[in-house]
């Protein structure tokens, strides 16, 4: 089942004909995500790998009936591409640009209000269902079929705890890339939800940074609500306060912003922390033993 | 992005929002000459440097004749000012304001900000003005008044007159809505994050005047900020981030021995974290981007390696959108063109991890490799403490 894309996903690319969508397209292809076409405003009608080329993103969901779409277009254009996404009434749009104004982003989730689309990003990798579905700029190759949720802010640290995790056999049901932005589509509170409803994981790996409270509230609700073991990473630890961390989201702005405040608020609330980012991959196949015989791992 | 006061003052005057009357200066002369082109008795010369906690730190000064405003000028310009938010090293004052002094009424404190929790724009108002609003945070979190702002419709009068009463302005509802709505009008068309007006001030007259402003910009909406751009003060940065920016690295200068060369912000904190994990300190914070060219990794090396506490560099790639072998050829060429004279730790992973690593191997240069992220680290730390591989 997995959560938000599957093998039944049908995905377009917006932005297809650019140089890193058709990169990523064909790379998604390759490893058994069904591309069903794309949307290139002004080339409608051509053809791009092989696929259908649209005009809008409404053409495309009406023509091949595509439920996902990935959103391959700088970050000035980003916005109004996400919009139209929305507007089509697609069911997950993945927004990869690193750079989108914030308050295009306040206005965005606001037109949300009343419509269903699910958005992931911006600033974010994509999202895998691995051997399913990739809508990302992910290494396909690092990813491997299994019954552990993953759901981080970074895209780099997705790929180290990932790595970390299948050379020690644990494979991944879904990893969801939510972005480095301030405000996002997806938080983690809302990814958590979806695993626990998930008969395909058994364990969950939540990986935030400093900066919000985010990934303290999405533990919270977890406490009370979620029954599959949580583990949790905070980056940052040793950054210093009031300054921008690479990622537009990731700055300490006060005491609770930290990454060792909100590890250790995570930690009372009765999840497993990590403290070393190495040591993400034991500290899962710790909780996947506890949780019982062969959960989490690749064989299935 | 940050601004300077008075050109935060400017931008509020161009929404039509009162300031003082005043002007930036940059010699005691011309300091005198604005204060007796203003008139009345008293003035305030305001060092001009983008940290705050300037009062306390001796940057906000009054004067009662133009001859004692271009002392004070005199004694600020060329100074270093060392306040709670500049760090020990403190800020030059290359710029002052000189402005007409208030006759304070009564003093308040008003910002706005994107408040990333509630994913709005918010409203913060208080009654106590002119201090330390996170003390009064602390101390008294109800004397603060928040109002959250739908986007759809934007901040509404109904909201205005509730903050106006709730710092105790209810009789000035309409002046002060007046003013709430053109702070937001500017915040929403200029792409700030912050605007902060502490304090902002009723005069003696009746008049709701900004008497301080701070403000930040979007660095993600510069693209179509053009004015805002033009603002941009590079005296008040750290020159090897403004140089590091310019070759698309994200670069932020820290106090340990271990200089970092990483990819993606996330896994650039990351790799920060396992050092000091290992008992050692980064020297920086290196995000190289998606796209590293060799060049790229070439100016990385340059920029690390201008900070002389560098006793070790870790290249960490966890590569996804970029490719080991391009890493591999640019670690290769940096260490061939440039002096490099510490160890250097070289972490390869992900796409094209095989050909990166023989490039390494193939280069017969004295790269020490590291198969995963807590080797790397381990190794990094020991490299810079002086422990031979």
């Amino acid at each position: 089942m997995s959560v938000f894309v599957d093998t039944d996903s049908k995905v377009i690319i917006q932005g297809f004909t650019g140089q890193h969508a058709t990169f990523h397209a064909e790379e998604a292809m390759n490893t058994g995500t069904n591309v069903v076409g794309g949307v290139t405003p002004g080339k409608g009608g051509t053809t791009h790998l092989g696929l259908p080329v649209f005009n809008s993103v409404a053409e495309a969901v009406e023509e091949t009936g595509a439920d996902v779409s990935g959103i391959f277009v700088p970050p000035a254009v980003a916005t109004d591409s996400l919009l139209e996404a929305v507007d089509a009434g697609v069911d997950v749009a993945v927004i990869i640009a690193d750079g989108v104004p914030v308050q295009d982003m306040v206005r965005t989730k606001r037109y949300l209000a009343g419509r269903s689309t699910r958005i992931i990003g911006p600033n974010s990798p994509g999202i895998i269902t691995p051997g399913e579905c990739k809508v990302g700029i992910m290494p396909s190759h690092i990813y491997m079929k299994g019954r552990v949720g993953v759901v981080s802010r970074s895209g780099t640290l997705n790929y180290e705890a990932v790595s970390q995790m299948t050379a020690l056999g644990l494979g991944q049901s879904t990893c969801v890339g939510i972005g480095g932005d301030p405000v996002n589509g997806t938080d983690f509170k809302t990814v958590l939800q979806a695993f626990e409803g998930d008969d395909d994981t058994d364990v969950v790996v939540m990986i935030g940074e400093i900066g919000g409270q985010q990934e303290v509230e999405a533990a919270s609700w977890a406490s009370q609500y979620m029954s599959k073991p949580l583990v949790a990473f905070i980056a940052g630890v040793s950054a210093p306060r009031g300054r921008r961390m690479g990622h537009a989201g990731a700055v300490i702005a006060g005491e609770s912003d930290t990454a060792t405040a909100k590890l250790d608020a995570i930690e009372a609330l009765g999840h497993r922390v990590v403290r070393n980012p190495a040591d993400i991959g034991d500290t899962v196949l710790r909780a996947v033993k506890e949780t019982g015989e062969g959960a989490g791992t690749g064989a299935s | 992005m940050n601004i300077h006061e008075y050109q935060a003052k400017s931008l509020l005057r161009q929404y039509r929002v009162t300031t003082p009357r005043g002007e930036v200066v940059y010699t005691s002369k011309a300091a005198a000459r604005v204060a007796e082109e203003l008139g009345g008795q008293r003035w305030v010369v305001k060092a001009q440097i983008h940290a705050g906690g300037r009062g306390k730190a001796g940057g906000v000064k009054i004067g009662n004749s133009p001859a004692k405003i271009a002392e004070i000028t005199d004694q600020m310009l060329g100074s270093t000012l060392v306040t709670a938010q500049t760090g020990p090293d403190g800020q030059r004052v290359s710029r002052v304001l000189v402005e007409r002094a208030s006759r304070i009424e009564r003093e308040f404190y008003l910002s706005m900000v994107v408040d990333r929790d509630a994913q709005r724009i918010v409203v913060m108002a208080s009654a106590q003005g002119g201090v330390d609003i996170e003390e009064v945070a602390t101390a008294d979190p109800d004397a603060i008044h928040t109002e959250y702002i739908d986007p759809g419709v934007g901040l509404v009068d109904f909201q205005c007159r509730k903050v106006a009463t709730a710092i105790g302005l209810g009789k000035k509802t309409t002046s002060f809505t007046r003013l709430l709505k053109r702070m937001y009008r500017l915040f929403r068309d200029l792409d700030c994050l912050m605007l902060e007006v502490n304090p902002f001030i009723e005069t003696e007259d009746g008049e709701l005047v900004a008497l301080d402003a701070k403000m930040s910009f979007d660095d993600n909406a510069l693209f179509r900020q053009g004015d805002v751009v033009e603002l941009r003060d590079f005296d008040e940065e750290d020159p090897k981030e403004v140089e590091a920016s310019g070759h698309g690295l994200n670069y932020i200068a820290l106090d340990g021995s271990v200089g970092c060369i990483v990819n993606g912000a996330g896994l650039a904190m990351g790799t920060m974290d396992a050092i000091v994990h290992h008992g050692g300190r980064p020297a920086n914070f290196l995000d190289v981007g998606g796209g590293a060219s060799a060049e790229k990794i070439a100016n990385a090396f340059r920029i690390v390696l201008q900070d002389p506490n560098v006793r070790a560099i870790l290249v960490n790639i966890f590569a996804g959108i970029n490719r080991c072998d391009w890493i591999a050829t640019g670690v290769v060429q940096a260490t061939r063109d440039q002096e490099i004279g510490v160890p250097v730790i070289v972490r390869l992973a992900g796409t094209n991890v095989e050909e990166g690593r023989r490039i390494l191997d193939e280069s017969g240069l004295e790269l020490i490799q590291a198969v995963d992220l807590d080797d790397a680290a381990s190794k990094a730390v020991l490299a810079a403490e002086g422990v031979p591989a």
